[in-house]
């Protein structure tokens, strides 16, 4: 197992992944958190489109959502992200992986809204702040405080989830099993090496995020 | 829970591993032999419903008759490539009739019948696309095949200037060639020329001819076990002799024009 691993860049398809996460990562909070504030809005039409879109992409799956970037945005409609195809594909992935997940963030962040109590945001009106005003002083810092945990488990979700990335050509980890699989037979111990491979990336995430919830947690 | 609980469940479920694991010794029963096979390559492989078509089947079909297995007592199953190794060691399956390369890597962990097919790689291209002649007429092309197979290993190694996209299957590439996403899609020349055989795709699509390089296949089988494997070869070389192999290639990938490559009908190996 080790000299088979001595002739593959393993270390070089994890940090694709590390990378892939990365921005993923960014992209999915970004957008979440917009969308957060559209579902939270005060504006029936806002709230409908923040619904609409969690409810279409949070029940698609990620694969499809992932060869559709290419085979019909990039190769139909010519919407290339890079005239290299390897990077096209990687940065349709980051999209796509942002996209996905930024669903499940804005659902995270909402329930926590959702646990800060009515008289506040009725409180932070009464003194005169704007709908904008309350939310970035008041309500979002909160949020994402009470939603570190939920926030977590998206994020460990998605690290997993990148390996979706292969199907559309990424080169990560994924993919360089499926090459190792082909050019030395599957076994028991490929897979088991790039299972531990996930596990030392993600376990660390998951007791960062224990402490941290529980350090940041608001104390009503 | 205890730990002494907790012992005792991970002691069972060890237990219940190793028993599995032994569980393919029993011997091979011929009168109904468990075949594995793909399930989703159309002229080699192909599941329509429960109803199995293509080379590979009606070659697995010959082999199990000649073995004492009538068509309607062969159990198929699918065999995707990750794991045509484990079925065969965990005696899943007694046979793989699966597009299955014999390479050194392989042999290490199953034997090998035949081969019973010489196929190259080569590329499937649009009918009506004049300007791809050839591997060497690839310059500034944008080619299709599937993520970490042979084929996609020995385009990086053998052509590094062309463009290569990399699907989960070869079905998105064949969509991808007849939007004109790419220009071309290269693997083995008979899966290439089982999808130019489709019916939806016939007249559209049509296979280069010119492989560059050598791909034996072989009948999976446990390792080490002398006694099928001869009957296995036997079964090969009359469906060689007897008309039936040209008969199969003709059915099956007959429809895409397509003639099989140099070498061809093969003389299947001695067993060892």
């Amino acid at each position: 197992m080790g000299e088979i691993l001595a002739r593959y860049d393993f270390v070089g398809a994890f940090w694709l992944t590390i990378q892939l996460s990365f921005w993923s990562a960014l992209g999915a909070l970004m957008i979440g958190t917009v969308l957060a504030v559209l579902r939270v809005s005060p504006v029936p039409v806002l709230r409908l489109l923040g619904t609409a879109y969690v409810n279409l992409i949070r029940n698609t799956p990620l694969t499809l959502l992932m060869v559709s970037s290419i085979l019909g945005l990039s190769l139909i409609l010519g919407l290339r992200l890079s005239n290299d195809v390897k990077t096209d594909a990687f940065l349709w992935a980051i999209v796509m992986l942002s996209v996905y997940h930024a669903a499940f963030v804005c659902e995270a962040l909402r329930s926590g809204v959702n646990t800060i109590p009515a008289g506040q945001a009725e409180a932070a009106r009464a003194i005169g702040l704007t709908f904008n005003q309350s939310l970035t002083e008041v309500l979002l810092p909160q949020a994402f405080r009470g939603s570190i945990a939920p926030l977590g488990s998206t994020l460990i979700a998605l690290i997993k989830n990148s390996t979706v990335a292969s199907v559309i050509g990424v080169s990560e980890a994924a993919g360089l099993m499926a090459t190792i699989v082909e050019n030395e037979t599957g076994g028991v111990p490929v897979f088991f090496v790039f299972a531990l491979g996930f596990v030392v990336l993600t376990l660390p995430l998951g007791v960062l995020f224990t402490s941290l919830s529980r350090r940041l947690a608001v104390k009503r | 829970m205890s730990f002494k609980k907790i012992g005792a469940i991970v002691a069972a479920a060890a237990l219940a591993l190793s028993l599995s694991a032994c569980g393919g010794g029993s011997s091979t029963n011929l009168q109904a032999l468990k075949i594995g096979i793909k399930f989703d390559q159309p002229g080699l492989g192909l599941n329509e419903g429960g109803k199995f078509t293509g080379f590979d089947v009606d070659v697995a079909t010959y082999i199990a008759g000649k073995l004492g297995t009538t068509a309607e007592k062969i159990t198929f199953i699918q065999a995707p490539s990750a794991q045509r190794e484990t079925l065969i060691d965990t005696g899943q399956v007694d046979l793989v009739v699966a597009t299955y390369s014999i390479t050194d890597a392989r042999k290490e962990k199953v034997s090998f019948a035949g081969p019973y097919f010489i196929a190259g790689q080569d590329l499937l291209i649009r009918a009506d696309d004049t300007s791809i002649t050839g591997p060497d007429a690839l310059a500034g092309k944008t080619l299709c095949s599937v993520t970490g197979s042979t084929s996609a290993q020995k385009v990086k190694e053998k052509y590094p200037d062309v463009q290569l996209r990399e699907f989960g299957t070869y079905s998105e590439c064949v969509g991808a060639l007849l939007a004109k996403g790419v220009d071309a899609l290269t693997t083995d020349d008979t899966i290439l020329a089982g999808y130019a055989a489709q019916a939806a795709n016939v007249g559209k699509l049509k296979v280069v001819g010119q492989p560059f390089s050598t791909e034996n296949y072989g009948v999976g089988l446990k390792k080490g076990n002398l006694e099928l494997c001869n009957k296995v070869t036997d079964a090969i070389k009359a469906m060689i002799s007897d008309g039936s192999w040209q008969k199969f290639v003709d059915a099956n990938l007959g429809p895409a024009g397509y003639k099989p490559g140099e070498g061809n009908p093969p003389t299947p190996a001695a067993c060892s």
